[in-house]
């Protein structure tokens, strides 16, 4: 906290004369984020990732569906191709590249999705209570009584085959829980004497929601949210593995993995890379989520 | 501030129309008048006993009082005794089960939609927790700025009002752009206080407004209040557990025991004769500056709980002069002395015979 401007403690009935004006709350956050290396690390992978992922044409000159039957599972470091072949052939760098483009889609966007309608139903559960809130939160206990991956592998079978389909699966996989966790979160922020002055100056329920409540149980929704980045990526792969998801020869980083299962033997460590992005992505969002919430926890009381 | 007395023999017939009504006090010599009226104010809350069973908490009973445009009505009790649930009721932040209160003659109630808002402007609050009772997430303008945001002002207006207001609690305007946790709790108090004014109200509520601030900080607090009531002529309902806070910004103190008003007077005459055992009580647990001086007698015993609270008179359990009539009757609100007003059988002239408004409520 000595980054904080500090006012002088014992304030004199006349007007402080030397009040400066500090930084704001988002400019002492990015400091204190900054100063985090495990954060900074973690963030800069996943920008590279990403990056990486959307010039995949410019980085690689291999076309990611096409493979040569003759140059199969070559290991790590073969002459032209860098990170070796997969069973078909196809050169595994470009592959993880593009594959990199619907994995980090399909674990960004139903993160995004469920956070909103999570929260939205979480806050308004949480500010009413009483039978509405039951409602809406049993309801949601009732999608969580089902497996994660049971409940999202349902809802795929049911809406068909498809990257579109799956990212709808898993984000209905993850309303209930980011609705839970902004239900106890809204429930810690109303008993506060501010909600009450909010009230007092006659504002509506929706206004205090949005402009007192919100801010105020972003923080947790969003370490949560950004911890289930990793988790989004693996259930897709997962929904990929079963047909249910990204279908090939579109590359994924969890369909390769699967499909490389059976090279394990002949090339392991090529077999292994999809897994090693997977858990490189899925790593750096922890740790981002960690460093988020410690620079974010700026001394609220 | 006048207090219902329940007794229909010191009131002339013609006092039109707030009959049972009693004025007494000096300031109703000026003509002041009444801004906020409460009558038989009662709330209970719901608690669960267990699956299927709920118990509930008295948390006010039968309040009732006024207050008079321009003065300070001081309202003491230990914690848990209804003064801040009184305050909420007062400002609609919980719905009273029974009782009324008027402001200006108009029963709050009764009002729905922007009517009420309208009027609900006029009567803020200043919060005891000067930590929670500002967004942490918002600037000090912001904050200011917010009701004034509610109500329709644009962008510049609020500005101008948040600088002149900052202005009004000695702060500087610079102290706009600064967050809760870049302040002291006294400057954050300050905050709170220019919150509270915005909407420019009429009677402001400090519920513990000083409590949490160390001693020289409530000085300078207590004296910004007192001041910002000459200056806009404030009225000021304000609540404490510290006595001495109350004595001193007080024109008359409500002391109030497990949800129920048992006496009322001037500050001058609670502190130079208290009537009832437990005011008596409150005001010897005031510690002495002087180490020699021996401890008064504590009083014994815990507070009942609310839940079952005791028959008749609630201050019964703990009370030395306790007598049968105590556990069969509720005793009254008489004025024993002239503005003087006193819950108690011991100055009950002819207890049994209690009738009025007090004695239904309370059945």
């Amino acid at each position: 906290m000595a980054a904080i401007v500090q006012a002088p403690a014992a304030v004199p009935s006349t007007a402080d004369t030397d009040a400066v004006a500090p930084r704001s709350y988002l400019a002492e956050v990015c400091t204190r984020f900054f100063h985090n290396r495990a954060g900074v690390s973690a963030v800069s992978t996943l920008v590279l990732l990403a990056v990486a992922a959307i010039v995949a044409p410019l980085l690689s000159p291999y076309d990611p569906l096409i493979g040569n039957a003759t140059r199969r599972l070559l290991p790590i470091g073969s002459a032209g191709h860098l990170l070796g072949t997969d069973e078909q052939g196809r050169d595994m760098l470009t592959r993880l590249l593009y594959g990199g483009r619907l994995s980090l889609l399909t674990g960004t966007l139903p993160v995004i999705v469920a956070t909103v309608i999570g929260t939205a139903i979480g806050a308004t559960a949480g500010y009413l209570r009483g039978p509405v809130g039951a409602v809406l939160m049993r309801t949601m206990d009732m999608l969580y009584a089902f497996p994660a991956i049971m409940l999202a592998i349902a809802i795929s079978a049911s809406l068909g085959p498809g990257a579109k389909n799956s990212v709808l699966a898993i984000s209905v996989v993850f309303i209930p829980p980011i609705s839970r966790v902004a239900e106890a979160a809204t429930r810690r922020v109303i008993f506060l004497e501010y909600i009450d002055a909010a009230r007092l100056s006659g504002a509506s329920t929706a206004c205090i929601l949005m402009s007192q409540v919100l801010p105020n149980i972003f923080n947790p929704i969003f370490v949560y949210a950004s911890g289930l980045i990793g988790l989004s990526i693996v259930v897709a792969s997962g929904l990929s593995f079963l047909g249910m998801g990204a279908r090939p020869p579109v590359p994924e980083w969890g369909f390769m993995l699967n499909s490389l299962r059976g090279a394990i033997y002949v090339q392991p460590w090529v077999a292994a890379l999809p897994g090693f992005l997977i858990f490189a992505t899925s790593m750096s969002c922890n740790m981002m989520s960690d460093a988020l919430r410690d620079a974010l926890d700026i001394k609220d009381a | 501030m006048t207090m219902h007395t329940g007794h229909s023999g010191d009131i002339e017939a013609s006092t039109p129309p707030r009959t049972g009504w009693a004025t007494h006090s000096p300031e109703t010599l000026t003509r002041s008048h009444v801004l906020l009226s409460v009558h038989g104010l009662r709330k209970r809350f719901p608690v669960r006993t267990g699956l299927y069973s709920k118990a509930y908490v008295s948390a006010v009973d039968s309040v009732s009082f006024t207050v008079e445009a321009g003065t300070t009505l001081g309202i003491v009790g230990e914690s848990g005794c209804g003064k801040s649930a009184t305050a909420r009721l007062i400002l609609g932040l919980t719905e009273p089960d029974a009782g009324t209160v008027a402001f200006e003659g108009v029963d709050v109630q009764t009002l729905t939609g922007p009517r009420r808002k309208t009027l609900r402007r006029n009567m803020q609050m200043v919060f005891q927790d000067p930590y929670s009772a500002l967004n942490p997430r918002m600037s000090i303008g912001e904050s200011i700025a917010f009701p004034l945001r509610v109500h329709g002002y644009s962008k510049s207006a609020q500005r101008e009002r948040t600088g002149i207001l900052l202005d009004q609690v000695g702060l500087h305007p610079n102290h706009a752009s600064y967050y809760p946790h870049q302040m002291s709790g006294g400057q954050r108090q300050r905050v709170n206080i220019a919150r509270a004014l915005a909407l420019e109200p009429r009677l402001v509520i400090a519920d513990e407004a000083v409590s949490a601030l160390d001693k020289s900080v409530q000085a300078q607090v207590l004296n910004l209040l007192t001041d910002l009531q000459e200056r806009l002529q404030l009225t000021y309902i304000f609540i404490s557990h510290d006595l001495n806070v109350v004595q001193y910004v007080s024109d008359r103190v409500l002391v109030m025991y497990l949800g129920q008003v048992v006496e009322q007077c001037t500050p001058e005459g609670l502190y130079a004769e208290p009537l009832h055992p437990y005011t008596k009580a409150l005001l010897a647990s005031i510690p002495d500056v002087n180490p020699d001086q021996p401890l008064a007698a504590q009083l014994e015993g815990e507070i009942p709980s609310p839940l079952s609270p005791p028959s008749g008179c609630r201050f019964r359990t703990r009370c030395a002069a306790a007598m049968p009539i105590c556990a069969a009757e509720r005793p009254q609100m008489i004025q024993e002395r002239p503005g003087h007003f006193v819950a108690c059988h011991l100055y009950s002239p002819s207890a049994p015979a209690g009738t009025g408004e007090e004695k239904t409520v309370a059945a």
